[in-house]
Formats: structure tokens, C-alpha cells, sequence
């Protein structure tokens, strides 16, 4: 197992990524940490180029992507994936979970329970699509994180200005104008984490704000992982392509548990000790199962 | 002991034990956000500023 090459693109090192680095060490593998900042590659080449590593790329058995950069880690995936190479997650799974309105479409044909969303691309038919949802609304851009740009929309004037302000500050993303019904929820969410074909563990994201990301200040607890939420989780994960991924959920008072974003770079910091789950050595076995299960050690 | 200055407010930092190049890290006094660029000589830059398409 000590033979295996494993390189892991970052734009930095996160603590996620210390507790990764630190798993794959006890499994007697030191990967190599490619900062995404340093790539020059060749697009007309192939993987027999050196990385900056100044290793061949096509000698690593896995690229593991984890870019903060959206960007950068979907175009790295497009290229490796492209020469052959084993990548986590895989390009079409990020670049789902990357985009709220992909996520959303994805979600609707595997039949996954998720906020009522809608999507418009004029500033007046987005006014009808929040209508459409009834005030208050949830407008979210299609790409970013962390909660960022997220707005609750409770009426139509505070609309008006939202969409002035997007349309004529923003750039052409933020005239994609994504909206979901808003979930009046217990003063907490949940992420859930799969891994391969399990739910991990979860946590309760506890805030006061409508806002629960722990990147926002929620607060960590356990939260059991029901037969309810595991299959709703799995289901969920195998829709977007599967890997590893951060389910969030809302607790609809009617509805129930809806699925309403996935996450393909999971940070989970704060997650390990509330669940006791040691997520960073789930993650690692199972990168170093699918490079297994491939066949192809180099 | 790993040590260099902050670049924003010319504190002595030291590096932890298990500092990685790339790691983003706190000055202990202004506490700035640093970004670790080299461990050998010790050398850190402002860290940048988060980018839209940032995130999980």
C-alpha cells in the first residue's frame, strides 16, 4: 500500500487538509501537495508532462481534488480525467455539486425531495418566479460557498432592490437569478457526510441566523443517522455521481427532510469530534479503495 | 525553533511544528492572516483575499 502515489491539489492547506495528510501518513503515504496556483500545463500534451512535483502525472495512482478554488479544481479534473488519470471526486460530480442549478436539475430527475426552486434570466421574470414561490423567498447565486450572496427575499420591494443591485454590480453569473422556496427551519440544518455508499456520520448545524453554515458561526452537534436520512443522503449523493460528498439538509415542518445543497470539497473540522467519527481516515480508506477497486497502481 | 516577521505589523512569528507550505495561519499579534510560502527559510505572505468562486 506504501507504493501507492497519491498527489493532493490544493489552493492551500486547510485544517481539513492537515487531518487528510495526516490519515494517509498513518497509512504509510505521504502525498504530494500541488498547490493549484502552480500549475502550467500543457492542454495539447498528455499526462507524461511533469507536474510540479517534477513527477510525470501519470505515474500518481490518484489525484485527489481539493481545491478551495471552484475553478481551478474543475478544470484540473477536466484535464486528468481526460488523460485517464484516477481522480476524487470525479469531474462530472463536481461540477454538478459546483452549480446550485445542476444540483437542482439532478436532484428532480432521481427524484430526491428538495425546496420548490426556480430560475430566471430578467430581472422582471424573476420578480414573477419569486412571486411564483411566495414571499419570503431565497435567492442564491448558482456558484459560491460558505453562504456568501445568499439573500432572504421577504417581500417584493426588498426583491426590486436585491435584483438592481445584481444586475447591475454583478457579473453574469449573478444575472442567473436562482431562487428557492425559503424553509422556515428548527433554528438548525444538517449536513450529512457520504462517503462511497455510506452516510458517515451528521451533524446539527445549530444558529440563531436563517444562515446555519459553521463557516457563518453554526455550532457543531451530533445528529443520529436515521434509516430516513441515510437512504435520503445515499440517494442523494448517487444523483450528482457519487463520492464524497456534504449533503445539506433542511427539516421542512410539512414536507420533511429536503436535500437543498452538496458539497464536493467537504470541509468537516468541526464535525469529527461532535460524531465521533473520524472523518479524514473514512475519507482516506476509501480514496485508497477506489484506486484498489481500479486496478491501476502505477 | 522556525521563526519570521508578520509582513503587516513586523511581529516575530513562530511557526508551529506541523506548519505546511500553503497553510494559512494567524499572526499571534495583529492576527492578520498569514500564508506560510516557504518552512526553509521561514517566509510568509499576506494570505489572499477570498475569491468569489471560493468554497467547499
Amino acid at each position: 500500500m506504501s507504493d501507492m502515489r497519491v498527489a493532493v491539489l490544493i489552493t492551500h492547506v486547510r485544517p481539513e487538509e492537515k487531518l487528510l495528510f495526516a490519515a494517509f501518513a498513518a497509512r504509510g503515504i505521504t502525498p504530494d501537495v500541488i498547490a493549484d496556483g502552480d500549475l502550467n500545463i500543457d492542454l495539447t500534451a498528455g499526462p507524461e508532462q511533469l507536474a510540479p512535483s517534477r513527477i510525470p502525472w501519470q505515474a500518481y495512482d490518484l489525484i485527489f481534488e481539493r481545491s478551495v478554488s471552484t475553478s481551478r479544481g474543475l478544470y484540473a479534473l477536466a484535464i486528468f480525467e481526460s488523460w485517464g488519470l484516477n481522480v476524487i471526486n470525479r469531474y462530472v460530480t463536481a461540477a454538478v455539486c459546483a452549480d446550485k442549478l445542476q444540483t437542482t436539475l439532478a436532484l428532480t430527475r432521481a427524484g430526491v425531495p428538495q425546496p420548490t426552486a426556480r430560475v430566471a434570466f430578467d430581472t422582471d421574470r424573476a420578480l414573477d418566479a419569486l412571486a411564483d414561490l411566495s414571499y419570503p423567498a431565497v435567492l442564491k447565486p448558482v456558484t459560491g460557498s460558505w453562504g456568501r450572496l445568499l439573500a432572504r427575499v421577504d417581500n417584493r420591494t426588498a426583491a426590486e432592490a436585491i435584483l438592481e443591485h445584481r444586475q447591475t454590480l454583478g457579473n453574469y453569473t449573478h444575472h442567473v437569478y436562482y431562487a428557492q422556496a425559503f424553509v422556515d427551519k428548527p433554528g438548525r440544518d444538517i449536513r450529512a457526510f457520504v462517503v462511497g455508499e455510506r452516510t458517515i456520520c451528521a451533524i446539527y448545524r445549530h444558529s440563531q441566523h436563517w444562515i446555519t453554515n459553521t463557516a457563518r458561526g453554526g455550532q457543531a452537534t451530533n445528529c443520529p443517522v436515521t434509516p430516513e436520512l441515510d437512504a435520503l443522503c445515499r440517494t442523494a449523493a448517487n444523483a450528482v455521481g457519487g463520492g464524497i460528498l456534504a449533503i445539506d439538509v433542511l427539516e421542512h415542518p410539512e414536507h420533511g427532510l429536503l436535500v437543498n445543497e452538496i458539497n464536493h470539497t467537504m470541509e468537516f473540522r468541526n464535525s469529527s469530534v461532535p460524531t465521533g467519527v473520524d472523518i479524514a481516515a473514512e475519507v482516506v480508506d476509501y480514496t485508497l479503495r477506489t484506486v484498489e477497486s481500479s486496478g491501476v497502481v502505477a | 525553533m522556525n521563526t519570521c516577521s508578520c509582513p503587516e505589523c513586523a511581529a516575530e512569528l513562530t511557526l508551529p511544528d506541523n506548519a505546511m507550505e500553503h497553510e494559512i495561519i494567524p499572526c499571534q499579534d495583529c492576527g492578520t492572516e498569514l500564508e506560510i510560502v516557504s518552512l526553509s527559510p521561514a517566509r510568509v505572505e499576506l494570505a489572499p483575499e477570498i475569491e468569489e468562486d471560493w468554497g467547499e
